[in-house]
């Protein structure tokens, strides 16, 4: 903790896990999707879907996945800019189980057809959890850099990629795997305490068993 | 000697013992921390500070109103009354009040805003800094530096207590924000680091116990007139702090105090919009009136 978790964030109200953490959840999205979205649909749950009309959460999600941060004073007409810039929003809400009250479950589509599924939660004060990926569980913040790799679940992979990351001398702070089955598909996230260049990026996106790898952090 | 924010008693400490004020070592402390230069740490929240200033003039708009409808446009009102010489309190409490309600007000209708240390009680600390600073034309340096002083009341409370109306109600909100800004304005009018811990006792043992009761669970009804309240009471507790009255219960035990009542408070009254104001009779048609039947 530093003064500025104190006086700060500078951040468009009215409040700061409604707002804040909801345009942050919207920009991970985004990152996520890694090419700009034509369609995004926004599914509310818990106090978000009680509540998002009153606090602005949609004004806040859709300006996140437009790429704003949570200061973008351009939050507050966000959904007219969606309209604007050609992406197509629908808004639900409804119950997903097991989540905390404040999540938000996001998917987004770019042109050329490309889907995915972002849940998050805001858990107070802007802070963000990202909960599952493709309805795969995942577990990261945002605010370290982060690697999300997909990839096929066999012998040697976890290996292959954190070695590449320790070669950089990247310090690993959080790691986490999922998987649907045994040999299925899998999910890494690993959170590290220091940027790394795209050009490692490109060596893990052609090791032999990763699907796909994505490198981010929000400001 | 290595301020760990675990006491407001260790500041003051630090302070006394070498004759620093407490925004000093703090400053100095942080950017030690966080690996900057002092005046990077020290622009970073001048920006802050800034920021603080727009929100202020953003809100004063008679024409703002809150996507919910239930707030906006008091702000002006109460400018209005002191720019005509109609308030009853003097031009600096006047003034103060406008300031808190028009921050308050622009974080309900989304405009940018710096927490402090929440959305909900953005309006006390820029209302009780900026108010002083233009009545007294205080240099704007002296006024960035007070902000030092309230971070760090804010970092011992959040450690030791809680900044978070889901966990601790209004008092951890509105409250801590009246400390912080008592403590800040104590070190601006000279007071000495002892004053300033008094300063920050006293304006928490006056709103100890406050819940958490938002109207439809939005951030506006009480929460905007309670911002105006926090600037008053920021003004009297650093007032007595720096006649040389002292608080019998010192800060450190008041913080204490407050956790616990934080978690004695039913659940109802800590931001869940069940109880408290959010359950009376209007606040039950207003919440159906925003969000419809279901609610």
């Amino acid at each position: 903790m530093n003064v500025f978790d104190i006086i700060g964030p500078v951040m468009i109200g009215p409040s700061s896990s409604h707002t804040a953490g909801a345009a942050r959840i919207g920009k991970t999205a985004a990152l996520l999707l890694d090419s700009p979205a034509v369609k995004a649909d926004i599914l509310f749950h818990g106090s978000f879907a009680k509540t998002y009309k009153g606090h602005g959460t949609d004004k806040a999600v859709v300006g996140g996945i437009l790429g704003m941060d949570p200061w973008d004073s351009g939050i507050r007409t966000s959904l007219e800019t969606a309209r604007e810039t050609g992406l197509s929003v629908t808004i639900h809400t409804g119950t997903i189980d097991n989540a905390h009250p404040n999540t938000v479950l996001i998917t987004l589509t770019d042109k050329t057809g490309h889907a995915i599924s972002v849940q998050g939660a805001s858990v107070g004060g802007g802070n963000i959890e990202i909960t599952k990926i493709n309805g795969m569980e995942v577990c990261f913040t945002g605010q370290h850099t982060t690697l999300i790799v997909t990839h096929q679940d066999v012998p040697g992979t976890i290996a292959d990629v954190t070695g590449l990351v320790a070669a950089h001398q990247t310090n690993i702070c959080n790691f986490r795997l999922n998987r649907q089955e045994k040999g299925g598909t899998a999910i890494m996230t690993i959170e590290m305490d220091s940027d790394f260049d795209k050009g490692l990026l490109s060596k893990i996106q052609a090791l032999p068993a990763v699907h796909s790898a994505i490198l981010m952090k929000l400001s | 000697m290595k301020l760990t924010y675990h006491s407001v008693e260790e500041l003051v400490f630090a302070a006394s013992s070498s004759g620093k004020k407490i925004s000093q070592i703090v400053l100095e402390q942080q950017a030690e921390d966080m690996e900057l230069s002092l005046s990077q740490v020290y622009q970073s929240m001048d920006k802050n500070f800034e920021v603080m200033l727009e929100s202020v003039e953003g809100g004063m708009d008679k024409n703002l109103k809150s996507s919910s409808g239930l707030s906006g446009g008091s702000a002006a009102k109460m400018k209005e009354a002191v720019d005509q010489g109609r308030n009853h309190y003097g031009r600096l409490f006047g003034t103060a009040l406008s300031m808190a309600l028009a921050v308050a007000e622009y974080n309900s209708s989304m405009g940018r805003i710096v927490a402090a240390p929440t959305a909900g009680s953005c309006g006390v600390l820029p209302a009780a800094l900026i108010s002083v600073m233009k009545e007294y034309k205080i240099p704007r340096e002296t006024i960035v530096m007070s902000l030092f002083t309230a971070s760090a009341i804010g970092m011992v409370i959040a450690r030791c207590a809680s900044i978070s109306g889901a966990e601790g109600g209004c008092q951890a909100e509105v409250g801590s924000a009246s400390a912080m800004a008592a403590a800040a304005l104590c070190e601006i009018f000279d007071g000495t680091p002892d004053m300033v811990s008094h300063s920050c006792a006293i304006a928490l043992k006056n709103i100890l116990g406050l819940v958490c009761d938002p109207v439809a669970g939005l951030v506006e009804v009480p929460c905007v007139k309670r911002n105006a309240m926090g600037v008053t009471n920021a003004f009297t507790a650093s007032e007595l702090a720096l006649a040389g009255i002292t608080s019998t219960i010192p800060a450190d035990e008041v913080i204490g105090a407050m956790k616990r009542i934080g978690q004695q408070m039913s659940s109802s009254l800590k931001e869940t919009a069940e109880g408290g104001l959010a359950a009376t009779p209007t606040g039950c048609r207003l919440c159906r009136q925003i969000f419809g039947e279901e609610n």
